[in-house]
């Protein structure tokens, strides 16, 4: 058991109950509600263990769907994001990512929010079609994705900064 | 072989993600398709037992108005139980189904949603308490929706606010009849379709549900016409209802089950089978 292990199965739990239970009732103008769950998958260890994420951002998914009635809409966003993270690594951090620390519950620089916004992006997005699942809604469902983003990031930031580990 | 074993590790990521992957899309698309037979839902007893908890600390806060609603059909009922007290009007008595068409189970709303295009509802009351798919679900402004799901002790209900909700209405003084849909734009308003064009209709009369619904009992109110669209291609009018009810503040429910739901659809399929 290391602790980088323990840290990830409460950032699970933690994250999932905050979801269900403060953010899921979040209803601004009526439809537009923040899923900041997904800053499980987003501050995972960059070179941790790949099928782990995959699995445990399944899960993650899973039990969403279990508690918002939406078959398995949270599950396919929820992997598509955990599957596509490392070409966001590689689109944000430049082709050595690997090699580089990048710590991403730190100071936010430019590089560091491109990879939370376009994680956001391709999660809400594929969880806004799948759940509306008709294309004649494409323009409401882009603009949710909109502005659910926008929420998102926000409420993402503020959980980055408030639960940052300050070592100085 | 040797090169099968290789190509299945060097690719174990993008298998198991493939694999995850139509797992969670064949959720998805079977939630969309069919009817009552969602694997995923909110009626098990882990989600279930934990909107129970969080709704008990809510109940609290809402204390007030779902008093005020109570004294309100309180007195609605006394007075229709007054205007029944003439003797003129005494039911006689079925023997065979016993005194009342329908029975009433009194339930409580754990969990409700508004803000996707297919809603749901979750109710503290399951099969133990007699509670079977396709239920009515009302309260006392109107009618909520119909039970999907059971659990022991939990059920879920697709809201009258969901894409996949279909239920027969009709124009209260007149008898005409449409299908009552959601169109997914507003909580306030749902569209009635199918409407034949003979109707004599005005914005402001009230819809209630209609006599050919085997779930919901004739004549519950639903709400009044806002909107009346012509539709130049066939000969129908599309409503926007305004509803009675506020779907975004629910509490205590009724759920409606019909003792002659079973012989109607019995009746209903041997006709079919001839």
């Amino acid at each position: 058991m290391n602790s980088t292990l323990l840290v990830n199965i409460l950032r699970f739990i933690l994250l999932l109950a905050l979801q269900i239970i403060v953010f899921n009732n979040m209803n601004f103008l009526g439809y537009i509600s923040p899923f900041p769950y997904i800053l499980f998958i987003i501050l995972y260890p960059v070179n941790g263990n790949k099928a782990g994420l995959i699995a445990a951002s399944f899960a993650m998914g899973i039990i969403m769907d279990l508690f918002s009635n939406s078959g398995g809409t949270h599950a396919t966003a929820s992997l598509m994001l955990a599957y596509l993270r490392p070409y966001l690594f590689k689109f944000a951090f430049g082709l050595s990512y690997e090699y580089q620390t990048i710590r991403l519950n730190d100071v936010l620089t430019p590089q560091r929010f491109t990879f939370i916004l376009l994680s956001v992006i391709i999660h809400h997005f594929t969880l806004f079609l799948l759940e509306a699942f008709q294309l004649s809604f494409l323009l409401d469902t882009l603009i949710t994705t909109l502005l659910s983003t926008l929420f998102t990031i926000l409420i993402c930031i503020i959980i980055i900064y408030l639960i940052k580990p300050n070592k100085r | 072989m040797q090169q099968i074993f290789n190509f299945i590790f060097k690719n174990s990521n993008r298998i198991l993600f493939l694999l995850l992957l139509s797992i969670s899309l064949a959720l998805t698309v079977q939630s969309h398709s069919f009817h009552r037979s969602k694997i995923i839902s909110s009626a098990n007893f882990l989600s279930g037992g934990v909107y129970e908890k969080l709704n008990s600390f809510d109940e609290y806060l809402n204390l007030k108005t779902e008093n005020e609603a109570l004294a309100q059909e309180n007195a609605l009922l006394r007075n229709a139980l007054f205007k029944i007290e003439d003797t003129a009007t005494v039911k006689q008595i079925d023997s065979v189904k016993g005194v009342k068409p329908t029975d009433i189970i009194v339930s409580k709303v754990i969990r409700n949603s508004y803000n996707v295009y297919e809603n749901y509802l979750t109710l503290n009351s399951g099969a133990k308490d007699g509670v079977k798919p396709d239920m009515g679900v009302v309260n006392s402004l109107g009618i909520v929706g119909i039970i999907e799901n059971t659990s022991t002790n939990y059920s879920t209900v697709i809201s009258i606010l969901n894409k996949r909700s279909q239920i027969n209405a009709k124009i209260k003084k007149s008898n005409h009849f449409g299908s009552l849909n959601w169109n997914g734009k507003s909580t306030g308003f749902v569209q009635l379709t199918d409407l034949p064009r003979l109707a004599m209709i005005k914005i402001g009369d009230t819809i209630v549900t209609g006599g050919q619904s085997v779930i919901f009992p004739e004549n519950i109110n639903i709400g009044t016409i806002s909107k009346i669209y012509r539709d130049k291609q066939t000969n129908f009018y599309t409503l926007d209802v305004k509803l009675f009810n506020d779907m975004t503040n629910l509490g205590h429910v009724y759920i409606i089950k019909r003792k002659d739901r079973q012989e109607i659809i019995n009746l209903e399929k041997r006709e079919k089978d001839e």
